[in-house]
């Protein structure tokens, strides 16, 4: 037997400085990620300070929005925001659902994985495909025989008429909402599909042994077992949804503007810094685009921290059930 | 029996219904291609690939966006891709379960899916504005950025794949961990960070927002990073919006372009990860 050979003191504290220097590495990287994330939040404030010292609140309350006197109100594109994201999820939610309910609970083994992937590349589509195809494909579509029977069917009905009002331009919050949608869809219903799959099998045995039917169960132990990682995932996909620009930008028609119909055309506040960042002159124009993209920020952050929480704490309890 | 008759009636609604909504969703995938397909292929000729993009009215093709949106997506995942690996190894080796891991965890999610329009903006205060100009390397800057936190996601979740046994193995014959993780965790789990890198290139490939205002674009040749630099989605949102039926048909031939190269990607990636799953089996 040989004898075990002595260590080279050298070479051992090579080795140490080697795992000094990887082992800094990471961790400058990792140190890295907190910086991005506080680099844009502070970037955001410094931009957007001019206009919001000029405006003061008033800003957030006024729907003025003019470059030539130098007036500038972010209420329309907040208003637009949340509009088309709202319209977005009603639409959104019960289709990404369906879907999951169907990758989970229905769908045979075969169909599964082509099923899901073909799901997921919609999502991977970039978004001003989804622009053009809302723009010269579906708002056509819209203006010649969806929205003349909104207007016709809905139009004249007290309280609910005044959301169809108008002409049909094709363009507007409605088809920004549907385009966000379909947008939303995938995202939605992937972290729905996960949540699901979480639910322990004992749970829907235990259903099935009682009589339930599939759709009982579903219903009765899946939702509830599932509710707050759902919620996570529809918040996630909110957070998709109000900070969606390109395709936004091509079908919402882009006037500063608020309007009670759907029908109209109006803006967001993504909408609004892509078309007009640009070209944007004057130290005032620009900082309130900035301010702008900084109250998109605080309304984003807001509701992804929230679903990452609701989802961080479904992760650890998935966890604890294995 | 009735009752019994309405809970069967209802189970098949609900689950025809969610059959429907699976229908809606693959329709409008399936009708978004066509689309695609039905207005590039006839714009699609060689010279899309040789010329440079035309004025209104004269023939040309896209190859300055071309060449500008492959150089900013390679320089994007060359910064974001090593740097989002570097942190992602911290979170699944080094850092594991302390609080600093747990916050950087936390970001990097929300970063995942922060707007990329505010992206943008940060880096226009970041660069733009100090170097006074557009630049393709602030467009290149701000694909990074997006890259990292993909990269970071994806690289933990493979690192978390490969088995302890094999970390333990290498520990136990005297490594430290950086020689544990270079030799023996990162080829064990090559091909899932390779998908990560994919996916990452297939995010950042199809961003126009971005680049709007950090990149812009540029009707004629360039290779200066420091100058504004053409690129494929900048190209179709100029061209799609405009008047002219050339600069349209142009745009639908680089909406067809792009889908179709980030939908080979992303499928490859799956293929990899999924020959990885069956590798992890054995």
């Amino acid at each position: 037997m040989n004898p075990v050979p002595a260590i080279d003191p050298a070479q051992a504290a090579g080795q140490r400085l080697r795992e000094r220097m990887f082992r800094g590495a990471t961790f400058a990287a990792a140190l890295l990620v907190l910086l991005l994330l506080g680099g844009v939040a502070f970037s955001l404030a410094v931009g957007s300070w001019p206009a919001f010292a000029h405006f003061k609140f008033a800003f957030l309350t006024r729907e003025i929005w003019n470059p030539v006197t130098d007036e500038y109100g972010a209420l329309a594109p907040i208003f637009g925001t949340l509009v088309t994201s709202f319209l977005a999820l009603l639409l959104a939610i019960p289709v990404s659902l369906g879907i999951a309910i169907f990758l989970t609970e229905l769908a045979p083994v075969w169909l599964k994985r082509p099923v899901g992937i073909a799901i997921e590349l919609l999502a991977a589509v970039p978004s001003i495909i989804f622009g053009i195809w809302g723009l010269f494909v579906l708002a056509p579509i819209l203006q010649r025989h969806v929205q003349p029977w909104l207007i016709d069917a809905l139009g004249p009905l007290p309280f609910v008429g005044k959301l169809f009002q108008g002409p049909p331009y094709g363009i507007g919050i409605l088809t920004a909402g549907l385009v966000l949608a379909i947008m939303v869809i995938p995202f939605v219903s992937a972290v729905m599909r996960d949540v699901f799959e979480t639910v322990p099998d004992v749970l829907k045995e235990s259903g099935y042994g009682l009589g339930a039917t599939t759709w009982e169960v579903i219903w009765q132990v899946v939702v509830p077992y599932s509710r707050t990682g759902m919620i996570g995932g529809i918040m996630l996909g909110l957070g998709r949804a109000l900070g969606e620009t390109m395709a936004v930008t091509f079908v919402i028609g882009n006037a500063h503007r608020i309007s009670s119909s759907l029908l109209a055309p109006g803006t967001t506040i993504s909408a609004s810094i892509a078309n007009e960042f640009a070209e944007a002159v004057g130290d005032l124009y620009t900082s309130s685009l900035i301010a702008l993209g900084a109250l998109l920020f605080l309304i984003t952050f807001t509701v992804i921290a929230a679903a990452r929480f609701m989802l961080l704490r479904l992760d650890r309890r998935a966890l604890s059930s294995v | 029996m009735s009752r019994r008759a309405l809970r069967t009636f209802y189970n098949l609604l609900a689950l025809s219904l969610s059959g429907l909504a699976t229908a809606i969703g693959l329709f409008f995938l399936g009708a978004i291609l066509w689309t695609l397909i039905k207005n590039g292929v006839g714009g699609m000729s060689l010279s899309v690939f040789t010329a440079m993009t035309p004025p209104p009215g004269s023939s040309g093709g896209l190859l300055n966006a071309i060449y500008g949106s492959v150089v900013m997506t390679l320089i994007g995942i060359l910064i974001g891709g090593p740097v989002g690996m570097l942190a992602g190894t911290y979170l699944a080796e080094y850092g594991r379960t302390s609080r600093l891991s747990m916050v950087v965890r936390f970001v990097n999610d929300v970063l995942l899916s922060a707007p990329s329009i505010i992206i943008g903006l940060f880096v226009y205060e970041l660069l733009v504005v100090r170097m006074g100009h557009f630049s393709a390397l602030a467009g290149a800057v701000a694909l990074a950025i997006i890259a990292i936190p993909v990269t970071v996601r994806t690289t933990e979740d493979m690192l978390n794949l490969v088995p302890q046994g094999m970390k333990d193995a290498s520990t136990a014959m005297g490594a430290y961990p950086w020689r544990t993780i270079t030799s023996v965790i990162y080829p064990a789990a090559r091909s899932g960070i390779v998908t990560g890198l994919l996916l990452a290139i297939a995010r950042i490939s199809g961003e126009t927002a971005p680049l709007l205002f950090t990149a812009l674009n540029n009707q004629f040749w360039s290779s200066n990073l420091g100058a504004p630099m053409a690129n494929l989605p900048v190209v179709i949102f100029q061209f799609a919006l405009s008047p002219y039926p050339n600069w349209q048909q142009l745009a639908w031939s680089g909406a067809l372009l792009i889908t179709l190269s980030i939908l080979v990607l992303s499928v490859a990636a799956r293929v990899v990860v999924s020959s990885l799953a069956q590798g992890g089996k054995r």
